[in-house]
C-alpha cells in the first residue's frame, strides 16, 4: 500500500524528496498542529497538547528546558574544541594556547563551553529547587526525581573532569585538592584516587583518564539519562498543574495545542539564553592561568568555585566528616525526599502553604544567620581540638560538631513544628531550606570571603591581595 | 490424542524449569562479576610509579648543616638535619588535601597555601586542619652519601626519635 501523502510519481524529485521526509502538508488548523506534534521527534519530546496553567511562566520558569539547551550548546562546542585540543601534558596548554591565538573565534568556542558548562550547574540546580519547592518531586514523579539528582551528579563530575583539561596550575591544584578529598573514603579511599589519577600523582595518565571520562562516559551517560528524564516527564502525566496557594487541588484543566502555545515560548527563552551567553562570552575570557607548575601550590589554592563549600567545611571538620560524611548524608537525604515527604495535599502550590512561605523565609534568614555565625565563631573563638584534647581530632573535630548540628536540626524541626504549628510536610520545608541556605553561604565565603591562607577577609582584599 | 503431562503439583523438590531458572539467573550473576572486576583491573594504574618513585642520590651528609631543610623538587620531598645531626626525609605532599607545601626559613615552619595547616621540621602538625604529620621517605646513608627511597611515602602518628638516620 503506498503513503496516503506521498507525492504522485509525476511531481518533481524535490518534491518527492520533500514529502518522504515531511509526510503530511501543514495547513495550520488544529488537527495539523497536533500531527505535526506528533510526527516530529524533536517536538515528540512533547505531548501535541498541553494544559494551559502549565505555561505559567513564573511556576517552571523553563529551567528543565533550559538545562537541555545548554546541553546541547555543550554537545556543539565541545565537539569544536575536540579537533583542537591535544590530551598530552605537553600539548594540552600549547594547545589551548593556540585555540586561544590562531585560531578563529576559538577564543569565543572556548568560552562558550566553559560558560555554558558553569551555567549548567547553576541551571540544573535551580531546576531541583523548583521542583522541591512546588512538591512536584512527589509520586508518580518521585523516581524521575532521583534521575534528576543523578543528571545533576553527573553535570558536576563533567564539570570537574573539564577542570583539568587546560592543563594550567588552577586545573592541576583544584584537581589536586578535589582527588584528595576521595582519599578519605574508608578503607578504599587510596586506591579509588589512584584509580581516578592514574598512579600516585597527577600524570598523564591522569589527564587521558579525565578525558576519556568528560568526553565520552560522562556525555553517554547524560544522553542516556536524559532521554529517561524526559520520558518519564510524559509517562508521569507531564508537569504538576501549578495553583494558587488557597485555591483547590485542580484535577482537570484546558488544553491548548503544543504548537505553538507552548513551542512559542520555549523558542523565545531559548534566544535570550542564546544571545546572553554569546554576548557574555565576548565580554569576558574563560580563565587561563600559567602552566601547570607541580612544585608551586599556588595561594590560596581553591577548588572549583562548586566545590567551594565543601572546601569552606574542610576548613572547620575533620576531612572524613567534611569531605565524606557531611555531603554524603546531605546527598542521602536528597535523594530519600521524595519518600519521606509525600504530602500530596501541597503539589503545585509554591512553599506548600502560607505557613510554607513564613516559614521558608524563616529558615532561609534562621540558616544564614547561623552559618556566617558558626564560621566567624570557629575561626577567631572555638577551637574544640584544644577544648577537648584528650580527644582525637577525629571526634573532637568531627563527631562533637557532627552531633552538635544534628541536634540544632532536630531542635529546630521541633521548634517549627510547636511554634509555628508546622506539619511533617512543612517541617521538612524548613529542614530543607536552613541546610541549602548555610550551604550557599558556605559556597559564597568560600569564593568571595578566603584570602591567602585561606584567611577570612573581604573581597575586595581578597581580589587585591590574591593577584 | 496425547494427554499433555502437566508438572505435578505434589513433585518434590525444584522442577527442570526452576533448576534452568537458577542456572540462567548464576551464570548470569558470574558473567558480570567477571566482566565488573575485569573493567577494576582495566582501570588499575599502569605503571608503579614515574620518574618520582626511585632513589634519590642527595649529595655528601656533610653538605647539610645540622638545623636545615633543603627541598629536592624532583625527588618531591624535602631533607631535613635536625640540630642533633640527624637526617629526616619528608614528602612534601599536604597530608589533608594534597597541596605541595613550601618551607618558610624565617618561621621555620611548612604552611600549607591550601588550607594553612602548619607542620615544624620534624613534619608535625603545628595547625589543623591537617589530620597527620607530613609521610615520611626512608633515608640510608652509605659511603657519607645521603640517598632517599620515594618508592613509598610512609604514613606516621607522630614524629619518633627513631625516624632520624645519622652519618
Amino acid at each position: 500500500m503506498s503513503e496516503p501523502n506521498a507525492a504522485p510519481p509525476t511531481a518533481p524529485m524535490w518534491k518527492k524528496l520533500w514529502r518522504s521526509a515531511v509526510r503530511e502538508p501543514f495547513t495550520g488548523d488544529r488537527r495539523s498542529r497536533l500531527r505535526l506534534v506528533m510526527n516530529n521527534l524533536i517536538l515528540h519530546l512533547h505531548p501535541s497538547q498541553v494544559p494551559v496553567r502549565t505555561l505559567r511562566f513564573t511556576y517552571s520558569w523553563g529551567l528543565g528546558g533550559l538545562s537541555a539547551l545548554l546541553v546541547v550548546m555543550l554537545g556543539v562546542t565541545g565537539a569544536m574544541l575536540m579537533f583542537v585540543y591535544t590530551p598530552s601534558p605537553d600539548q594540552a596548554y600549547p594547545s589551548i594556547l593556540a585555540l586561544e591565538t590562531q585560531v578563529w573565534y576559538g577564543q569565543l568556542v572556548r568560552n562558550l563551553h566553559h560558560w555554558a558548562g558553569n551555567a549548567l550547574v547553576i541551571v540544573a540546580t535551580l531546576h531541583l529547587l523548583r521542583v522541591f519547592f512546588t512538591g512536584a518531586f512527589r509520586e508518580p514523579r518521585a523516581f524521575n526525581w532521583l534521575v534528576g539528582v543523578a543528571l545533576l551528579l553527573l553535570t558536576v563530575a563533567a564539570n570537574f573532569t573539564g577542570y583539568l583539561l587546560p592543563w594550567d596550575q588552577l586545573a592541576y591544584w583544584g584537581i589536586t585538592v578535589g582527588a584528595s578529598i576521595v582519599t578519605y573514603v574508608p578503607v578504599v579511599g587510596n586506591t579509588l584516587a589512584q584509580v581516578l589519577l592514574g598512579g600516585p600523582e597527577i600524570g598523564p595518565a591522569t589527564l587521558l583518564n579525565f578525558y576519556a571520562l568528560h568526553l565520552s562516559v560522562i556525555p553517554v551517560t547524560m544522553l542516556f539519562l536524559m532521554s529517561l528524564h524526559f520520558w518519564r516527564v510524559r509517562k508521569d502525566g507531564g508537569l504538576s498543574l501549578p495553583r494558587r496557594v488557597d485555591e483547590p487541588p485542580v484535577v482537570k484543566d484546558e488544553n491548548v495545542t503544543t504548537f505553538s502555545d507552548l513551542v512559542r515560548p520555549e523558542a523565545v527563552w531559548a534566544t535570550v539564553t542564546v544571545t546572553t551567553l554569546v554576548l557574555w562570552s565576548m565580554l569576558v575570557d574563560a580563565p587561563l592561568e600559567p602552566l601547570a607548575n607541580p612544585d608551586l601550590s599556588p595561594n590560596p589554592a581553591k577548588a572549583a568555585w562548586y566545590f567551594m563549600g565543601i572546601q569552606e567545611l574542610l576548613l572547620h571538620f575533620h576531612p572524613l566528616f567534611g569531605a565524606i560524611i557531611i555531603p554524603g548524608l546531605a546527598l542521602l537525604g536528597l535523594t530519600a525526599l521524595p519518600y519521606l515527604d509525600s504530602d500530596m495535599d501541597s503539589v503545585g502550590v509554591y512553599f506548600r502553604s502560607r505557613r510554607g512561605r513564613w516559614l521558608a523565609a524563616f529558615s532561609a534568614a534562621t540558616g544564614a544567620l547561623l552559618t556566617v555565625g558558626y564560621v566567624l565563631l570557629d575561626e577567631f573563638v572555638l577551637d574544640l581540638p584544644a577544648l577537648l584534647p584528650s580527644l582525637p581530632t577525629l571526634v573532637s573535630n568531627g563527631l562533637v560538631p557532627l552531633a552538635l548540628l544534628g541536634l540544632g536540626l532536630f531542635g529546630f524541626a521541633a521548634l517549627t513544628r510547636r511554634a509555628f504549628g508546622a506539619t511533617r510536610c512543612e517541617a521538612t520545608l524548613g529542614i530543607f531550606t536552613l541546610i541549602l541556605t548555610g550551604f550557599v553561604i558556605l559556597t559564597l565565603i568560600g569564593i568571595f570571603f578566603r584570602g591567602p591562607g585561606m584567611a577570612l577577609m573581604w573581597p575586595w582584599d581578597v581580589a587585591t591581595v590574591g593577584h | 490424542m496425547t494427554t499433555i503431562s502437566t508438572p505435578s503439583t505434589e513433585t518434590p523438590g525444584p522442577t527442570r524449569r526452576d533448576f534452568l531458572k537458577a542456572g540462567w539467573g548464576l551464570l548470569t550473576g558470574v558473567a558480570a562479576l567477571e566482566a565488573g572486576l575485569a573493567s577494576l583491573q582495566f582501570a588499575l594504574p599502569r605503571v608503579a610509579a614515574g620518574s618520582f618513585g626511585g632513589v634519590i642520590v642527595c649529595g655528601p651528609a656533610a653538605d647539610f648543616p645540622p638545623g636545615s631543610v633543603t627541598p629536592f623538587n624532583e625527588g618531591r620531598f624535602y631533607l631535613a638535619r635536625l640540630d642533633d645531626g640527624g637526617f629526616l626525609a619528608l614528602y612534601r605532599r599536604c597530608t589533608h588535601l594534597g597541596c605541595a607545601v613550601p618551607w618558610d626559613p624565617t618561621t621555620g615552619q611548612f604552611v600549607c597555601p591550601c588550607h594553612a595547616s602548619a607542620f615544624d621540621s620534624t613534619g608535625q602538625v603545628l595547625n589543623q586542619p591537617a589530620p597527620r604529620p607530613l609521610d615520611r621517605f626512608a633515608v640510608q646513608v652509605i659511603d657519607g652519601d645521603v640517598r632517599v627511597d620515594t618508592g613509598k611515602p610512609l604514613e606516621r602518628d607522630r614524629f619518633e626519635p627513631d625516624q632520624l638516620v645519622y652519618a
